[in-house]
């Protein structure tokens, strides 16, 4: 018996810690994504909605009705219609929604920009903000400021969030006028901008319509604040608890005595130790805003993910929940590397050890 | 020092969010309709699948039928691109005649190898609104026979019987009867599938407006079509867009970001009647609110028990104030504006009455029973005005509410005691609703059509005969009471307690002329809107 050389090599010394590293990822990329499968269809099969009344509606004929029962597949065992399900994911087809009788790719290339540009705009906002104001309640903490930080917290952690939008609507909107209404871009400027990568800051900008792009400022900024607000109420909270846990540290005290300035010990030494944890909260908060806000969605008519995915889940539009659930599961394992890779950056503890 | 930088940085960052951009403020473009809409319902734009609300309506602006009805008078009928047509002597032909030199928006010519194209496409494809083409005997193998071109300009269609002509007009008149582009559309075509997958997003039609496009719930655009055989319309473009939320409509009416809100609530209408900058534009639609009582509960099963609960829903108060003019009263199954409705509302509240009846029933003291709501505002208010009028004659009933699809699969599965229904019909025919509420062809649960009747357990073998029997007489006065008859008999005895007909209710800017609130869905019609 021989062996390839290469092969004993590969034997003989353990594999790349890169290679390890990617190969653990691959793995956990893809039992999540299955578990979420799994769990999703299984839903989907429990909720007492008839699929394909939502398909061919109330009035149509017997044979319709049979024949779209058996174009979904219903007549097979639930396994197996879950087999099939994945296989065909494996092959890169999500399948065809029954709602929109499109592709739920396609369907989703065009809601998730929605989605993703609100989001990135609302986690800007809430960690630009939330981030300064938890410092600001942690040094000053007990004190006014610090009261007011917390007390704001509160407010976006308890006000219901439609409530919340509808009154934002009415007073900047309604009111002042400050802000642009529902939507994503008025109906005048809706014919003239192409679909380049379906985020309309982006497009708008890549083809120097400035008009178009304040517009879409204008649009965007009374929603993505409102949920920015909410996560700039967690962010806030969360460094408020990181900041504190910091400056009770040793190393605060020994910068201190070494007459380091206060700006430099919290914003050079204890963010610095604060911001590891903050990376994931952060990340979380992102993902948790790419699933899609259904209230903010439809209260400012913003098509995307959220809306998209409740009119699916309503109808026991099976495929297209499917599809939108494995893009979400990705958004979140994409973030969970994007943070982890960022560890590597802000903790040199995590760098030596690779 | 710090937490002046902390307070700066948030308070600049929180006034350049909301001041720095102000919007240019300005009023909708003066050749351009804006509505908003919940059009989150539409799955295609081909006439032969289209089933929808909102579908209907965009097609109704922008297709032609061979025949359509005369929106002021529905029993009138005329031709749209027929020029003429005659019924054969045996009454199971109809030979139609096109108008000439009508063309398609792409510029083809239409001729009647278009219009036997479309019917016999729609029925080979099969789609839910097929079965409205269906009911003259027309199938797959059998249409090309059946839908026949006999000439350029004319063709014959064949039946199975002798049908009632104004029965197989009307039926015309719907949306899987509008006529397509058969050049263009079979351009497009693949694998044998007559151009369904181009034209599901596409359109190939000849009415006032062309569809240049639709983006799934976000919003369709229609724009003037210049080939149009009609008046050409006054304005330019018209724009649904997509907007879920009713008090967000208002707030863009209120603000001039729309011209016409379409979903508007109760609470809506009223707080918006003091805005001087709107007006209401309003018709009465064909939908028919009503209770189905399954007769699977021992209770609802009694005659006495069905008549005690007639009298026992507040009509007036509902539709008045709950629903805030949304709907008017109406009892009979064929709604206004139908071959042979009855104007007669019998019933009103009548606590003392429905004690009498429950006594006769032999449930003096009334009993339990639960009613499946759907959750939406009007259904849910609606419910629970039932809800305390019944408690007054001692019926506990116990609410469960549910989303639409949900109630609406347990009710077809005939597991609910009392179902909350809204019903419309499919096309401008009594027939319609008369096969909905009084007929039961089956009522084994293996059943193939389930009709309202079958979905409450009613068997009603005379009645279905009756029926059908209107279906095949050819005078038009005498069909009407042949309806009218079966309307007061389901209205006098029968599990179904109708309450109300659907009032669409338009909030227009004042500046806003020529709206068109049809009888139904596909007529509410934009071809003559302009703005001052």
């Amino acid at each position: 018996m021989t062996f390839d050389a290469s092969e004993q090599e590969g034997r003989r010394g353990a594999l790349p810690p890169w290679l390890k590293r990617l190969g653990s990822l691959f793995i956990t990329l893809v039992v999540t994504l299955f578990g979420l499968l799994l769990v999703t269809f299984m839903i989907g099969r429990v909720v007492p909605i008839d699929p394909v009344l939502a398909a061919v509606g109330d009035r149509a004929s017997a044979s319709t009705y049979h024949k779209v029962y058996l174009a979904l597949g219903l007549d097979k065992p639930i396994w197996e219609q879950f087999l099939i399900y994945v296989n065909q994911v494996l092959h890169g087809n999500l399948g065809e929604s029954v709602l929109t009788s499109r592709p739920v790719l396609e369907d989703i290339g065009t809601v998730f920009p929605a989605t993703l540009e609100l989001s990135t705009v609302a986690i800007l906002i809430g960690t630009l903000v939330g981030i300064p104001a938890g410092v600001l309640a942690a040094v000053r903490q007990g004190r006014l400021s610090d009261q007011v930080v917390r007390v704001l917290g509160l407010v976006g952690y308890s006000a219901p969030i439609f409530w919340l939008g509808l009154l934002g609507l009415l007073l900047f909107y309604a009111k002042l006028g400050w802000v642009s209404g529902p939507g994503r871009l008025d109906v005048g400027y809706q014919f003239s901008v192409d679909r380049i990568t379906g985020l309309m800051l982006v497009d708008t900008a890549l083809e120097g319509q400035w008009d178009a792009f304040w517009n879409a400022v204008s649009h965007i900024i009374l929603p993505a604040s409102l949920l920015g607000y909410y996560s700039m109420a967690y962010i806030s909270r969360m460094t408020r608890s990181f900041m504190l846990q910091e400056l009770g540290q040793e190393y605060i005290i020994t910068a201190r005595v070494k007459g380091v300035s206060e700006r430099r010990i919290i914003w050079g030494h204890a963010l610095r130790n604060a911001a590891v944890p903050l990376v994931t909260v952060v990340a979380l908060s992102y993902g948790n805003l790419l699933q899609g806000a259904v209230l903010t969605e439809t209260i400012f008519a913003w098509p995307g993910l959220g809306m998209y995915l409740t009119n699916s889940l309503g109808s026991a539009d099976m495929n297209a929940v499917l599809g939108s659930t494995l893009v979400i599961g990705a958004a979140f394992v994409a973030l969970n590397l994007l943070s982890d890779v960022l560890y590597t950056f802000l903790d040199p503890r995590v760098r030596r050890q690779q | 020092m710090l937490n002046r930088t902390g307070l700066v940085a948030a308070v600049a960052f929180s006034v350049l969010a909301f001041s720095a951009v102000t919007p240019a403020r300005a009023a909708t473009p003066a050749d351009t309709l804006i509505e908003a809409w919940q059009i989150d319902d539409m799955i295609s734009l081909d006439p032969a699948e289209v089933y929808e609300l909102s579908s209907s309506e965009v097609l109704g602006n922008s297709y032609q039928r061979l025949v359509n009805y005369d929106l002021k008078d529905p029993s009138k009928l005329y031709g749209q691109i027929a020029d003429k047509w005659t019924v054969s002597a045996d009454g199971k032909t109809i030979s139609f005649t096109i108008k000439p030199g009508m063309k398609f928006a792409s510029g083809d010519p239409i001729t009647a190898a278009d219009a036997v194209f479309s019917l016999t496409r729609a029925v080979k494809l099969d789609k839910s609104p097929a079965f409205i083409l269906d009911q003259f005997g027309l199938t797959k193998d059998n249409v090309d026979k059946m839908v026949v071109q006999t000439g350029p300009m004319s063709l014959d269609f064949h039946m199975d019987q002798a049908y009632a002509p104004s029965f197989v007009l009307y039926c015309l008149t719907s949306t899987v009867g509008m006529i397509v582009d058969e050049k263009l559309v079979m351009s497009h075509a693949t694998n044998g599938d007559f151009g369904y997958g181009w034209l599901k997003t596409n359109y190939a039609g000849s009415g006032p407006f062309s569809i240049r496009e639709w983006k799934p719930n976000q919003d369709v655009v229609l724009e003037a079509n210049a080939n149009y055989s009609g008046p050409a319309p006054k304005l330019k473009r018209v724009v649904y867009r997509h907007v879920p939320e009713p008090a967000t409509q208002r707030l863009l009416l209120q603000k001039g970001d729309v011209d016409i809100a379409r979903n508007l609530g109760a609470d809506d209408i009223k707080t918006l009647k003091t805005d001087p900058n709107i007006k209401f534009e309003s018709g009465v639609k064909g939908t028919i609110y009503y209770m189905g009582l399954n007769q699977k509960n021992q209770y609802l099963a009694k005659p006495e028990v069905q008549q005690a609960m007639k009298y026992l829903v507040d009509y007036a108060t509902i539709a008045d104030t709950i629903m805030g003019g949304l709907v008017k009263v109406h009892q009979t199954f064929e709604p206004d504006g139908m071959l042979g409705t009855l104007d007669t509302n019998p019933y009103s509240l009548n606590v003392a009455k429905a004690k009498e009846l429950l006594k006769a029933a032999g449930v003096p003291d009334g009993f339990k029973v639960t009613m499946d709501v759907r959750n939406t505002q009007d259904i849910t208010n609606m419910a629970q005005a039932i809800q305390q009028t019944m408690a007054q004659a001692g019926i506990q009933v116990e609410l469960i509410p549910g989303d639409g699809k949900q109630t609406l699969t347990k009710y077809r599965a005939r597991n609910h005691d009392i179902y909350i229904g809204v019903w419309g019909p499919d096309y401008q025919d009594p027939n319609s609703n008369a096969q909905g509420f009084a007929a039961n062809p089956d009522n084994s649960d293996a059943a193939k059509s389930k009709t309202l009747a079958w979905r409450n357990d009613w068997n009603i073998p005379e009645l279905t005969k009756e029926t059908d029997a209107a279906l095949l007489e050819p005078d038009s006065a005498k069909r009407g009471a042949m309806y009218g008859d079966l309307q007061t008999k389901v209205l006098n005895n029968s599990p179904f307690v109708i309450m109300f007909q659907q009032v669409e209710v338009f909030g227009t800017r004042k500046n806003v002329n020529g709206v068109v609130v049809g009888p139904s869905f596909d007529n509410n019609l934009v071809d003559g809107v302009s703005k001052n």
